[in-house]
């Protein structure tokens, strides 16, 4: 782990993929790219391909799952069997299980689940690439679906991870710098309310690059925002060209 | 008292709208004097009032509304029929049959079967119960021929226009009869099918460009230039 280290960050202050430490990889957002779904959002971010599908409220089923008084949220986050190099099993691991139960609390403040009860709001999330930082581009694109389908929400959730590698604090990590490296804290934000939903921490760090981690994390969590914003109204900008 | 968006601009789930003496009205919500949206769409403002036309929203049941459903199921005593809502509506037997109702005599998938369409009329519906149909009375009841049009339930008001001028615009336009279900869904009869046609048409397009202005007059347009066309195939000599 220690020899490998040194190499994350090169003499010039530049990583593996030639990114600052705080810069964030190349991503791209559509919203509503199948057409089965209620709602649905693709994201890419480096190299992590990623689709959500969203479905409801509608009726619950098993039945006996509804609650009187509010909307029961379920998620899954799966990752396909050639998602990652070494083939995956598709039966869902103790991470995936795991991960689905993060991501849907991290979504669940987003939403009014008591505008419907008795009723079950569906996320689906598959992973068809991963390179490392999979929980939060699938918040960000699993809240995309809930807002495309047309589920009332309080703001949308977007979420980034900031990390330790080679003693800098760095955001957004990929697959081998969070392999190699000494830390990496996911953050999940409500950009407008300025909550976090999520937050997470894995290694090592002292206090103050904690506090400098998630500062980092939140910057970044901002910045996917306006990306997440726009592939949202991007949806409906074609149809306002007509109007010209 | 500020407002940080004009009327008719679009807004994302979240977005800060309004503070202080605004009211908050449909799709939007308020925390700490502060009203934020809650779904995508555009601002609109009555007066004090902020609301949020929603480009997509499913349907929930409100009292005397007027609905289009599907027949998913026939039980010992009623249907069930899909509004298009997150809740499936029950309609009774014997609310459709005028006399008493004998379940020993009366086959129920006789009068409605599963994949039938119904105009139907919400009687009861609170957030403890489905909601009750009824086809009682005039102009509901069974659907037995025409188009059925499916949009975004809050786009019906589109639809009818500003005191019914786009609808009474298709109608007259197309010579169609159209019963507009407010769960989003659309009936369309006509005297033939061209006449349908051109009328599912005119409200696809309402559909897509229902945030535009002037959509009445690009639709009347739009339905002359189209029956021009097919007078003018009708009339090729043949060869």
């Amino acid at each position: 782990m220690s020899q490998k280290s040194e190499k994350l960050i090169d003499k010039k202050g530049l990583r593996l993929d030639g990114r600052k430490p705080d810069e964030l990889r190349q991503i791209k957002i559509e919203v509503g790219v199948l057409s089965n779904a209620d709602g649905s959002a693709y994201i890419e971010q480096g190299k992590n391909k990623i689709l959500a599908a969203a479905f409801g409220p509608r009726e619950l089923h098993p039945k006996h799952m509804a609650l009187p008084d509010r909307t029961v949220l379920r998620c899954r986050y799966h990752m396909a069997p050639f998602s990652v190099q070494e083939r995956k099993s598709p039966a869902p691991s103790r991470r995936e299980i795991e991960l689905s139960k993060v991501i849907r609390e991290s979504i669940e403040p987003s939403i009014f689940l008591e505008y419907y009860p008795r009723t079950g709001i569906d996320i689906f999330i598959e992973v068809l690439q991963a390179d490392g930082g999979t929980r939060c581009a699938s918040i960000t694109a699993a809240s995309l679906a809930l807002a495309d389908a047309g589920i009332p929400m309080r703001d949308l959730v977007v979420a980034c991870a900031a990390g330790k590698v080679d003693d800098t604090i760095v955001l957004d990590l990929m697959d081998t710098e969070d392999k190699i490296g000494t830390a990496d804290v996911p953050v999940a934000l409500m950009p407008n309310l300025n909550a976090i939903t999520l937050l997470q921490m894995d290694g090592i760090l002292t206090l103050e690059e904690f506090e400098n981690a998630v500062n980092l994390a939140m910057e970044g969590c901002r910045k996917i925002y306006t990306l997440q914003k726009e592939a949202l109204k991007t949806k409906y900008v074609d149809v306002k060209e007509v109007e010209e | 008292m500020p407002a940080y968006f004009e009327g008719r601009q679009l807004v994302t789930p979240g977005d800060l709208i309004a503070e202080d003496e605004y009211i908050a009205g449909e799709n939007t919500y308020r925390e700490d004097n502060k009203i934020y949206a809650s779904r995508t769409g555009l601002v609109e403002y009555e007066n004090k009032k902020v609301n949020v036309v929603a480009l997509r929203a499913f349907y929930i049941p409100k009292l005397e509304d007027i609905v289009i459903g599907t027949v998913v199921e026939v039980g010992f005593n009623g249907w069930t029929v899909d509004i298009n809502s997150p809740y499936q509506a029950i309609l009774r037997a014997s609310d459709v049959l005028s006399r008493p109702f004998k379940p020993q005599k009366d086959d129920l998938s006789q009068v409605l079967d599963a994949g039938d369409l119904v105009v139907a009329k919400i009687v009861a519906y609170d957030r403890t119960h489905d909601p009750q149909l009824t086809v009682g009375e005039p102009g509901l009841g069974k659907i037995t021929r025409g188009e059925i049009v499916k949009i975004t339930p809050t786009k019906i008001p589109r639809v009818i226009g500003r005191k019914g001028s786009m609808i009474s615009m298709i109608k007259q336009e197309t010579g169609c009869q159209i019963i507009l279900g407010l769960n989003g869904v659309i009936l369309i009869t006509g005297k033939n099918l061209e006449d349908e046609q051109l009328a599912m048409m005119a409200i696809h397009k309402i559909n897509e460009e229902s945030h535009t202005s002037g959509l009445t007059d690009r639709i009347n347009q739009m339905l002359k230039e189209e029956k021009k066309k097919r007078e003018e195939i009708k009339n090729e000599p043949k060869i």
